[in-house]
């Protein structure tokens, strides 16, 4: 009985409970009667001295009000009235999107360059000044150019998964191993062969761990980029709801905005998993 | 006809951050066809640069290397090489990974099922025939550089170049693999050069021992002919008497003329 402690999801269990119990308290007692500080802070404001609710929310209002959203996750009443499942499928779509039209671009540009020394000290320069941009400083001009908010927000998420999917890629086919290399050498295989059966699946395992910083990246960035543009999203929802002073909903959405990018993580460690090779 | 492996006059030397380094100095070496050579000597000894000469990965600096009257330019399926690290490619299963060489070597000519009656003729020749299926991570250190000896073998090369194929090995699983060795060159009659740091090895082995002297500008220091009837026997071997007398030759040139390198340096 002794061991149950040293479990580390106990542990996990009980600051949950600590943190939550904590929230509680902190939040449920302004309900109360109020101290004397707050009274004088509400006389000051001009609100009398009547007790006032406090707009941060307690554990259980944000429990209740995430029941509410995710049994209503897929209505729709309306345009302008979407369900928060209906705002994370579009994050989603925007993600996935700008996502893969960053692959299809950054993997075989990224093979290029670490194939072809000269390709990445050409286009080094390039890369080092773009990747440090932030993903928002392109939103005017993408909004400008393409004129389609959508479009813009796809771009957004293109443009910050792009750099470690091809940094990664061209390290990823410009490191592999002597060995191999000299086993391709020996055996006299054609380039087309040795890119294909030993390049190729050498880099694999770059190549998913640019996927995985990318996917990252793209989940972060999908949020800023639906509160600047989006009429749908899960960032949008959370402005939305602040507008509303929703917090409870606001809190909800973080929480499925964590495991969300969780889930988007574990899925590509699994498929990590099944196509990168053994040792 | 075939005329073996000429090493003419060959230096190597390296450019380093410290300035240039004579990896192996006028080299000299003949092997005749079907000849079987050992190229012993200590850690830095150069001997591993010297098979890569004879494989093509690494271009002389000054001289030589002839293969079969060829004029060695870069790696050539004349020449079949057994790296150190078994060098299998993680991605492919065994047979694969034996396939790759053939369907290169001999995809023109042939169809699907001749070449992989080819790569199973391989695996068999090592025994492994039940692993054909299996990643190299499914399988034991012995058995991948089994795997590596039939990827060399599948080419049906001219030369074998063995680089250490064993030294990573244990004693036991060593012996099993010197006796594979040797009887599939009774069979196939390849000129085979190996590298070799391991002294009973090399006389068991081999025709010929070639000793290397302690590099930097490494060359031969001496050339040891190895007079014992084929098939031999590890066991009968350890009572013969000439082969005491060659073991005393090597290991006299080993650890008398040639001092056992600081670790530092090699």
């Amino acid at each position: 009985m002794r061991g149950i402690f040293d479990r580390p999801w106990v542990l996990s269990l009980l600051l949950f409970a600590g943190f939550v119990l904590a929230w509680h308290l902190a939040t449920g007692s302004s309900q109360g009667a109020p101290t004397a500080a707050d009274t004088e802070y509400a006389k000051m404001v001009g609100q009398g001295g009547a007790a006032k609710q406090s707009a941060m929310p307690t554990p259980a209002d944000v429990v209740r009000r995430g029941a509410e959203l995710l049994s209503q996750a897929f209505d729709r009443n309306g345009s302008n009235d979407l369900g928060i499942g209906w705002h994370l499928l579009h994050s989603l779509a925007r993600v996935l999107g700008g996502f893969g039209i960053a692959v299809a671009v950054a993997v075989p540009l990224g093979f290029a360059i670490g194939l072809v020394p000269k390709l990445y000290a050409a286009l080094n320069p390039f890369i080092q000044v773009l990747k440090p941009v932030s993903p928002l400083a392109w939103m005017p001009l993408a909004l400008y150019t393409l004129k389609d908010s959508g479009a813009s927000a796809i771009f957004m998420i293109f443009i910050c998964s792009v750099w470690p999917l091809l940094i990664n890629t061209a390290f990823g086919v410009s490191a592999v191993r002597q060995d191999w290399l000299n086993v391709s050498r020996v055996l006299g295989l054609s380039v087309w062969t040795r890119i294909r059966h030993i390049v190729f699946p050498a880099a694999v395992p770059m190549i998913f761990t640019g996927m995985r910083i990318s996917i990252g990246t793209a989940w972060f960035v999908i949020v800023a980029a639906e509160m600047v543009v989006g009429q749908s999203g899960i960032g949008y929802f959370i402005w939305n709801e602040w507008n509303n002073l929703q917090i409870s909903s606001m809190i909800t959405a973080i929480v499925i905005i964590g495991l969300v990018g969780l889930g988007l993580d574990v899925l590509l460690v699994q498929m990590t998993r099944l196509l990168a090779f053994q040792e | 006809m075939s005329s073996g492996l000429q090493v003419k006059a060959v230096s190597v030397v390296f450019n380093t951050k410290k300035g240039p380094f004579h990896a192996i100095d006028s080299v000299n070496l003949d092997v005749a066809p079907g000849e079987f050579v050992c190229l012993i000597g200590h850690s830095g000894c150069g001997k591993s640069t010297l098979l890569n000469l004879i494989a093509g990965l690494t271009l002389p600096t000054g001289g030589e290397v002839y293969c079969d009257s060829r004029l060695v330019a870069g790696p050539g399926p004349d020449r079949g090489v057994v790296f150190q690290q078994h060098s299998l490619l993680p991605w492919m299963t065994c047979f694969e990974n034996v396939h790759l060489g053939v369907r290169r070597v001999f995809g023109a000519r042939e169809d699907a099922a001749a070449l992989r009656h080819r790569t199973e003729y391989a695996l068999n020749m090592v025994h492994l025939e039940d692993a054909a299926a299996k990643y190299p991570f499914e399988i034991s250190g012995g058995m991948k550089q089994r795997v590596g000896i039939a990827r060399a073998l599948a080419i049906e090369p001219r030369v074998l170049l063995l680089d250490e194929p064993f030294g990573a090995l244990d004693a036991l699983t060593r012996a099993a693999l010197q006796d594979e060795l040797m009887r599939i060159v009774e069979q196939t009659h390849p000129t085979v050069v190996m590298v070799t740091h391991d002294v009973d090895e090399a006389i068991l082995l081999a025709d010929r021992v070639i000793m290397m002297t302690n590099g930097p500008k490494a060359s031969i220091g001496d050339d040891l002919r190895i007079k014992l009837a084929r098939p031999r026997d590890r066991v009968a071997l350890a009572s013969d008497a000439q082969f005491a007398v060659y073991r005393k030759r090597l290991l006299e040139f080993l650890f008398l003329k040639q001092r056992v390198p600081e670790p530092a340096t090699s």
